[in-house]
């Protein structure tokens, strides 16, 4: 087991055991801010897969988000709130825009990429904008919590809490396995040299277009998750600010690394919920912080915590 | 059997004519040198052959089919390897991976996403024939960007030689690499001799007269001779040219 692992299962270990924990301290509430901080961890984990092992720096990745908090709106609006029904219909849904944006702008590399991603984010954000029966900009409220084969796991704070821990640990398990892959040998290659890839037989593209597609289905469950956490979807969850909130968590549990940027997105939640309330102006120190921790932190969180422990 | 053959290649970048209608041709388990004066296109030669720079006219034949319009990668898969002049390697990866993805690349499908790639035993172990080959097996679990400049070089030269080519393209493999390694490449090179084709392009002017079984002479993009080492060696133009200002 390598060092990263070791820091996942602690950090799994330690989640499991926190709601009891919150219970006898008399803080329950904070179960739910950790809930969305997990949330978010999953969505972080997927655009790990593009930026951390593609080297593809996506800027529209809120737009899946956006797609899988919208089905979760839609189909529960008729009546459709199991999770068994509404994750793969977020998932298709996911897959299919990520095929078909991702085949357009992963013609391109570097900065046009970036700005055909954050295009197309914007388009989806537009969009879910006119959807007028959906709240339109000001977004809806989720008509019912989902449920899992009939049975209300989502109401209940810890039952909500310890389902979000469950698939988040099971997405770092399948991207684990799939970055080891020979699939994801071949990943890492064209972030590498993608020259010397070309040069010994593959061609980039197919491998980077499943890596989008894939990275675009777990946000878009991440997206399912996060419209049960608020009970609301609005358009902001698609927004560019969003895109860079999750690029910013990666980078700041460290790239590449998986296990890195679950400490990110729960250092980034919870930072924020910190922040917001001993000042209106956290979001300047927060940029600043962020900031200071990239600049200072070779490999980001994971990496002082490695260092550190030696 | 002739491997490759080149027929009348141009290539201009723009006013600049780079390439004016080479012309030669390659026969299997040959090694064909290309040599020339600093900015003569023979980089650039190499990399319209291997794909990554498109001729404006011309064509390219390997094994008797017309490849000019093939890209790199479908050219690697036919059994086309290189090196380059400047090194490129994947940095983060270990010296054992960087020749274990060559042999990936053509040993079955790479759309498997499961299985850990690093515990395959037969792409490992055929990695690690193409390091001993090179004579790096004992660092073979490095990480390849921690490597020296000739070290590097000996990869590359592992990595091609893990694709199992029958076309070689070396873009000057002992530049920069000490004396000690610069034998043990040149041998390495005499060693394939007869197994595939290769095309050398190399400034060592010993090596290349005791490599190579025909010598091409590359100035300003044209071919000005091409012959066995003996005839280049008395050719008066080329000695005009070109090697009158070197030591041979
Ligand atoms: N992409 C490019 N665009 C414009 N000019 C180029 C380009 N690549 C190379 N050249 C020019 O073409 C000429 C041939 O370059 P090339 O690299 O093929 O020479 P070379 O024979 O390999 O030289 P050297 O021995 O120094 O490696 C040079 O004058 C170079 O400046
Ligand atoms: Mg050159």
């Amino acid at each position: 087991m390598s060092a990263r692992d070791a820091v996942m299962l602690a950090l799994v270990a330690l989640l499991a055991a926190l709601p009891p924990v919150l219970q006898l301290l008399g803080e329950p509430f904070l179960t739910v801010i950790v809930t969305r901080a997990l949330i978010f961890a999953i969505a972080a984990l997927s655009l790990d897969l593009l930026l951390g092992y593609g080297a593809l720096v996506s800027f529209g990745h809120a737009a899946f988000l956006g797609i899988g908090a919208y089905t979760a709106l839609i189909l529960s609006g008729r009546g459709v709130t199991g999770l068994e029904l509404q994750l793969p219909a977020a998932l298709a849904a996911a897959g299919l825009f990520a095929l078909v944006t991702g085949a357009i702008s992963l013609r391109t590399r570097g900065v046009h990429f970036i700005m055909i991603t954050l295009a197309f984010g914007q388009m989806a954000y537009y969009f879910a904008s006119s959807l007028s029966a959906f709240g339109g900009d000001d977004g809806q409220a989720l008509r019912a919590r989902s449920t899992l084969f009939g049975a209300d796991v989502l109401a209940g704070n810890s039952g909500f809490y310890y389902l979000v821990l469950a698939l988040l640990a099971l997405v770092w398990l399948f991207l684990r396995a799939l970055t080891r892959s020979r699939f994801g040998r071949v990943l890492s290659g064209t972030r590498e040299n993608e020259a010397r890839m070309q040069a010994i037989g593959f061609s980039p593209f197919p491998f980077r277009l499943i890596a989008y597609v894939v990275a675009g289905m777990i946000a878009a469950m991440a997206g399912v998750l996060l419209a049960n956490h608020a009970s609301f979807v609005a358009p902001s969850y698609m927004g560019w600010g969003r895109s860079g909130e999750m690029i910013a968590m990666v980078v700041l549990g460290g790239m590449g690394t998986l296990t890195g940027p679950v400490l990110g997105a729960i250092a980034f939640v919870l930072a924020e919920e910190t922040l917001a309330r001993f000042t209106t102006h956290w979001r300047l120190f927060f940029g600043a912080a962020i900031v200071l921790i990239v600049l200072f932190t070779r490999g980001g969180l994971l990496g002082a915590l490695l260092r550190g422990r030696k | 059997m002739t491997v490759l053959s080149v027929q009348g290649l141009t290539k201009s970048f723009g006013a600049l004519k780079v390439s004016d209608a080479i012309s030669f041709d390659l026969r299997a388990g040959e090694i064909h040198a290309i040599i020339g004066p600093n900015g003569a296109g023979k980089t650039t030669l190499i990399h319209q052959l291997s794909g990554s720079i498109r001729p404006d006219a011309g064509r390219i034949l390997m094994e008797g089919r017309d490849i000019t319009r093939l890209p790199v990668p479908a050219r690697a898969r036919r059994g086309l390897a290189r090196s380059f002049q400047i090194t490129a390697i994947l940095p983060g990866f270990s010296v054992l991976e960087n020749v274990a993805l060559a042999v990936q690349a053509r040993s079955g499908s790479s759309f498997r996403f499961f299985r850990r790639a690093a515990a395959e035993r037969a792409l490992n172990e055929q990695a690690r024939a193409s390091l001993g080959a090179v004579g790096l097996a004992g660092i073979a679990g490095r990480a390849a960007g921690t490597l020296s400049h000739g070290e590097k070089r000996q990869l590359e030269i592992a990595i091609a030689l893990a694709m199992r080519p029958r076309l070689l393209l070396l873009d000057e493999p002992l530049a920069g690499t000490g004396q000690h390694e610069a034998a043990r490449i040149g041998r390495l090179i005499a060693s394939l001799k007869g197994q595939l084709g290769i095309v050398l392009i190399e400034h060592d002017m010993a090596a290349v007269f005791a490599l190579a079984d025909r010598i091409s002479v590359l100035v300003h993009g044209r071919l000005i001779a091409t012959g066995s080492p003996t005839e280049i060696r008395q050719n008066s133009q080329v000695r005009a040219a070109y090697l009158g200002e070197s030591e041979c």
